[in-house]
């Protein structure tokens, strides 16, 4: 049974908290998200080479006992920063030639409450959603378990995203 | 050359890396980085049962379930050809610190004592794996995102909630690690 939304709602609920909102006008065929496989891999192996997955240097970073990991975010962000601004100066199109927005965040005690579990949870697994893929990957098959922990986690936020403070 | 791509990549090459990622999204087809977004696409698709947060059309969103579907295959193909036959070099301090809790194998990057099959046996296993993943599902969503959407595509756009978010995010990941994981591990 497939839920009757209105399109102006559905918008509205997906971007609810959601970053990824940044919809296509176009209809684009199947095999256009092969470039999302290949980035995704790419990113992957980053992650595992650079070592982001790794509990122990999740423990190092909290324990303030090594660089690596405010190096690693750092230089992202950094990056991230200067590609945006180029992006934005430059006036820069998709490969499809549509245009690039930017969703802007609004602000809610989520991301107070949110953001500390969630810190909580981070250092505990030494992983972050991303991590999580990719140690499956890597061979740690019981990574598994808090995947479906963490999909579980998000179900119960929805259940109760009511009743929540926000 | 391989046998340097084998060696662990230094930070300032792996972090304008994962930068890379957020341009390399958006002009792929003006998508936004972000990962915890596939836990509720994942949600949507499999379990909606009339909750109204997970009531859109998921399938709008299958290129971020594609995404993580290649950060697992990059795992593998990195365990595969590009493993670094040395284990994994950790502080002094940490390994002391971990031989108290009996935490003594660094052949991987997760620590074997605690993730296995076997720790889902045990009570600190269980707290670790499903607890800690539970949080991070939970902890996420409350948060709007995780590390990837705040942390790195929120701070790239300038956005000052995502500074907030990743504000707590290292509070709350200082007080596990500091006050709260040592407690767990002695269990």
């Amino acid at each position: 049974m497939q839920p009757i939304v209105e399109e102006e709602n559905e918008y509205a609920i997906r971007a609810t908290d959601a970053i990824c909102i940044n919809e296509s006008e176009q209809n684009h065929a199947w095999y256009g998200n092969i470039k999302y496989l290949i980035t995704g891999i790419l990113f992957g192996i980053v992650f595992i080479k650079a070592e982001v997955i790794s509990w122990f240097r999740i423990q190092e970073m909290f324990r303030l006992e090594s660089f690596h990991m405010y190096g690693v975010i750092g230089s992202a962000v950094a990056v991230g920063m200067l590609s945006v601004w180029l992006i934005k100066a430059f006036n820069v199109k998709t490969v499809n030639g549509e245009q690039i927005t930017f969703a802007k965040k609004q602000f809610n005690k989520g991301q107070i409450y949110g953001g500390l579990l969630f810190g909580l949870g981070w250092a505990l697994t030494g992983a972050c959603p991303g991590p999580l893929f990719a140690q499956i990957g890597f061979g740690a098959t019981v990574v598994i378990v808090p995947l479906l922990s963490a999909i579980a986690g998000t179900w119960v936020y929805g259940y109760f995203r009511e009743t929540l403070p926000h | 050359m391989l046998d340097l791509i084998k060696q662990p990549w230094p930070w300032y090459i792996a972090g304008p890396l994962i930068g890379l990622t957020v341009p390399a999204l958006l002009i792929a087809g003006n998508k936004s980085f972000g990962i915890s977004s596939s836990l509720r696409h994942a949600c949507a698709a499999c379990l909606p049962a009339k909750v109204p947060f997970f009531q859109y059309e998921w399938k709008k969103e299958t290129w971020n379930l594609v995404f993580v579907l290649g950060i697992f295959l990059g795992g593998v193909i990195a365990s595969n050809f590009l493993v670094n036959p040395n284990g994994i070099q950790v502080t002094e301090n940490l390994t002391k610190e971990l031989a108290g809790y009996g935490i003594t194998d660094f052949s991987s990057q997760v620590p074997v004592d605690i993730v296995s099959w076997e720790s889902l046996l045990t009570l600190r296993g269980i707290i670790m794996l499903v607890g800690g993943g539970f949080l991070v599902g939970f902890g996420a969503r409350y948060a709007g995102g995780c590390t990837s959407g705040h942390s790195i595509t929120g701070l790239s756009t300038w956005q000052w909630p995502s500074l907030v978010a990743t504000i707590c995010f290292m509070i709350g990941g200082f007080i596990m690690a500091n006050w709260i994981l040592p407690v767990i591990l002695s269990l």
